[in-house]
């Protein structure tokens, strides 16, 4: 869990890029394929997303490791979309209730991919972007107060202490005769109490944590940053990736004829 | 002023005139009348029990006490002070100012290791404070460098994880934040009061080191007094102040000190050097049978009869990983340990810090699942419950295997101290009895309308110790009972553990004192080699 906050020994090419050039690329991404729901766009750009893998540090085993559940949902949310839909064209499944027709096979096929369109940029910024580099590029370039980006980043590495403490509290009050098993009742009551019990350690831990802060000078109106953060040529090539794979998907929807706003279903 | 160069440190000098400090809400001031000098480059140990004021006093010169109606008294405000806000009264200055108006003149290290680090990798948390006192940047990195030098730091490549070191390392990743700060006084809060020996040991001397180098002025406060006595040039013990005595009680040389005030000391729980505090001797045999039954207790069992098992027994606090759909059970810190817990004996378990000591503790004690191997209870101890005491329900564990954690609080579970001892058997429903000898024996019968939270560090875990024993148990297992306590509540805590074990109850201890594994004798349990914790290698 604390580990997971860095990207130790990671040293692929978009570790370098400045967050907040990727973060543009991926938000231009995710816009375009908000927009419309068709199964062209969407692997478009998942096409385009699983050729920038390598670039991040990612293999396809890494990214499932990481990226599953969100996999996952999106085979689910296609699957559910394509026996739901109201069918149109030839019925090709038919299981009393469930029917999946040759429409609404293709509407789901739309979700599908673009759940994993949407999904996989974030996995791949989320590998390849360290929260301090980032926390840097907010504060110095975003112009974020930077007493409101270091508290978050500082706050953040309690978070993974805090799952330690959590197991630990379970345990020292299973050693008090609190169950964690039993009926829901009193399972929810357990987790309520251990919640207290977390939730005081957190406090302490944050004052303690704020007061070493402000014994380091920390809290002044301004002060020098010991690494810049700064945009390099790199960064251009991540926006023009980003602006590239938008414009691509949208290209290829328009001309296959299968662009489909959003907006424009219910009507 | 003199312009402070790059690398240069002025050493601070501290005055105290008649300064107090109430906290906000209390009705009694933590300091009170304190009257101190201390001059520049000078190193001073502050002593005395707890309650005198001795954080606060340290809180203060760092500058991080927080806002107060200052010297309402003073101004010759009439209105009487208002108990939600607090209040001070004279004056403390470093270099002749408010230390709140000269932000970063003072460094303070804490107790908790994991609250010492700010950001997650290593050159960062070093350039922090420097970065806040607006340093120029071609500098800070200097000085990083220097601070990881200095603090012997410097073969970790700079984006070394912090969660990745021991507690002595986050102690000295923090003097090396607090050096690159370049203060001309370093405040110290119990430094080492959670680290095992090695660590207390690399610490003071990274201490001792930065202080021969840079000349800065030294407050440190620790119990233990050995620890430091060398490395310091003047002792201050204090006392909870008034009105009529001063807050300054002793005041010297260390030698002088520790001479004059030997016994006082002693009496207030500090660690004097070289006196063990008395206690209880075990009486070979155990109690006499008859004596089992007088205590009220289960049936009493033969010393030596084996309660609890461990067999080739690998441990780990991970659950098993979902990796993908499979799952995969965690690397073991520790595998391979054989032990035999016995009635009325001592186990106790040392071994260097991260080698899995307390992972195997909690593993025996059935609150982890052993990653492979087996626990196994003896049917005098598991009495119908089955053979794997991590698969007893809660009630069926508390009645045979009482565990004590290392931090109290994360095992209270109500409001009232009271309430905390009749819980276990409350909820066992048998055993109420036994409350009130627990009481009376852990001396906290003053104390049972207290809220647990409220109560001191040595309270605190007399409390946790007596909850436990509350719902009776034969096992007692506890994680590291003497950290950080004082030299009294050391040893009332191995008195009463010598008595429990001669009345038949076993006792598996993970700690690194050695004089309390002394007292209580039995059989050692030496965990790990060095290759299970990887040590600190070479940066390539």
């Amino acid at each position: 869990m604390r580990d997971a906050l860095t990207l130790s020994g990671n040293q692929a090419v978009l570790t370098r890029a400045n967050p907040l050039a990727k973060f543009a690329a991926v938000f231009l991404i995710t816009l375009v394929l908000a927009l419309s729901i068709d199964w062209m766009s969407a692997s478009v750009a998942l096409v385009c997303e699983l050729l920038l893998f390598p670039l991040a540090g990612l293999t396809f085993t890494r990214l499932w490791q990481r990226g599953w559940p969100l996999i996952l949902a999106a085979a689910v949310g296609g699957w559910s979309t394509s026996i739901l839909a109201p069918d149109s064209g030839k019925v090709l499944l038919d299981v009393g209730l469930w029917s999946m027709s040759e429409g609404s096979l293709e509407l789901g096929l739309g979700f599908l991919l673009r759940g994993l369109a949407i999904a996989l940029p974030a996995v791949l910024l989320m590998s390849c972007t360290d929260p301090t580099d980032l926390a840097d590029a907010l504060a110095q370039k975003a112009r974020l107060p930077h007493r409101f980006v270091l508290g978050t980043l500082a706050a953040m590495r309690l978070v993974g202490l805090m799952a330690e403490e959590w197991q630990t509290i379970g345990m020292a009050r299973r050693a008090r005769g609190v169950g964690s098993r039993g009926n829901p009742w009193q399972r929810f009551r357990a987790t309520l109490g251990q919640s207290f019990g977390l939730l005081v350690q957190a406090i302490r831990r944050a004052t303690r944590l704020a007061v070493t802060m402000e014994a380091r000078g920390f809290g002044g109106e301004s002060r020098t940053w010991a690494r810049e953060s700064t945009y390099s040529a790199l960064d251009i090539w991540v926006l023009l990736g980003g602006v590239l794979i938008a414009g691509g998907a949208v290209a290829a929807a328009l001309w296959a004829g299968t662009w489909n706003m959003v907006w424009l279903q219910g009507s | 002023m003199p312009a402070i160069h790059d690398g240069g440190v002025r050493p601070a000098a501290v005055t105290a005139r008649g300064w107090g400090w109430r906290h906000a809400g209390r009705t009694k001031p933590a300091v009170n009348g304190l009257d101190l000098d201390i001059r520049p480059g000078e190193r001073v140990l502050l002593l005395g029990p707890s309650g005198a004021g001795k954080s606060t006093l340290l809180h203060a010169l760092a500058g991080v006490l927080g806002d107060s109606t200052s010297g309402s008294a003073a101004a010759g405000d009439a209105s009487p002070p208002d108990s939600d806000d607090a209040d001070e009264t004279g004056s403390l200055l470093i270099d002749g100012e408010p230390p709140r108006a000269r932000r970063g003149r003072a460094g303070l290290m804490q107790q908790d290791p994991e609250t010492q680090v700010v950001l997650s990798r290593l050159g960062d948390d070093v350039a922090f404070g420097a970065e806040n006192l607006s340093v120029p940047r071609e500098q800070i990195w200097a000085r990083v460098h220097e601070g990881l030098d200095d603090v012997g730091l410097a073969h970790l490549p700079l984006d070394h994880p912090t969660s990745a070191l021991s507690g002595g390392q986050k102690q000295r990743l923090a003097l090396a934040g607090i050096l690159a700060m370049r203060p001309g006084l370093i405040l110290l809060d119990e430094p080492t009061a959670n680290l095992d020996p090695a660590g207390v040991l690399e610490v003071r001397d990274a201490v001792g080191r930065c202080l021969d180098k840079t000349g800065a002025t030294l407050v440190v406060v620790e119990h233990r007094v050995a620890v430091w006595k060398d490395l310091v040039d003047r002792i201050v013990v204090l006392q909870p102040g008034s009105a009529t005595q001063p807050a300054v009680l002793i005041d010297g040389p260390p030698d002088q000190v520790l001479e004059q005030a030997r016994g006082m000391l002693a009496a207030a729980g500090v660690w004097v050097p070289g006196h063990v505090p008395a206690t209880r001797l075990r009486i070979p045999g155990g109690l006499p049978a008859d004596a089992h039954r007088a205590a009220g207790g289960e049936p009493a069992l033969a010393p030596g009869q084996l309660m609890l098992a461990a067999e080739r027994l690998a441990v780990s606090r991970n659950r098993p990983r979902r990796r993908g759909f499979k799952s995969v059970p965690p690397v073991p810190v520790l595998r391979d340990v054989t032990a035999q817990v016995r009635a009325g004996e001592a186990l106790t378990i040392t071994g260097p810090n991260g080698v899995g000591k307390s992972t195997f503790a909690l593993t025996l004690a059935g609150l982890l699942p052993a990653v492979d191997g087996k626990v196994s209870a003896a049917v005098e101890l598991s009495r119908g419950a089955g053979i794997d005491p991590y698969k007893w329900k809660a009630e069926q564990l508390i009645a045979r295997i009482g565990t004590v954690f290392q931090e109290p609080e994360h095992q209270f579970v109500t409001g009232r101290v009271l309430d905390e001892l009749q819980f276990g058997p409350k909820h066992l429903g048998h055993g109420e009895e036994r409350v009130d000898e627990l009481l009376e024996r852990l001396r906290l019968t003053d104390l049972v309308d207290a809220n647990p939270y409220t109560l001191s560090g040595g309270e605190k875990r007399r409390l946790s110790v007596a909850t436990v024993l509350a719902a009776h148990p034969q096992v007692l297992v506890l994680d590291e009972p003497t950290f950080g306590q004082d030299a009294n509540t050391w040893a009332e805590l191995a008195s009463f553990l010598s008595e429990l074990l001669d009345a038949g109850t076993a006792v598996v201890s993970v700690t690194h004192d050695e004089e309390f594994t002394h007292v209580l004798g039995g059989t050692e349990l030496r965990l790990g080699s060095q290759e299970l914790r990887a040590p600190e290698q070479a940066a390539p």
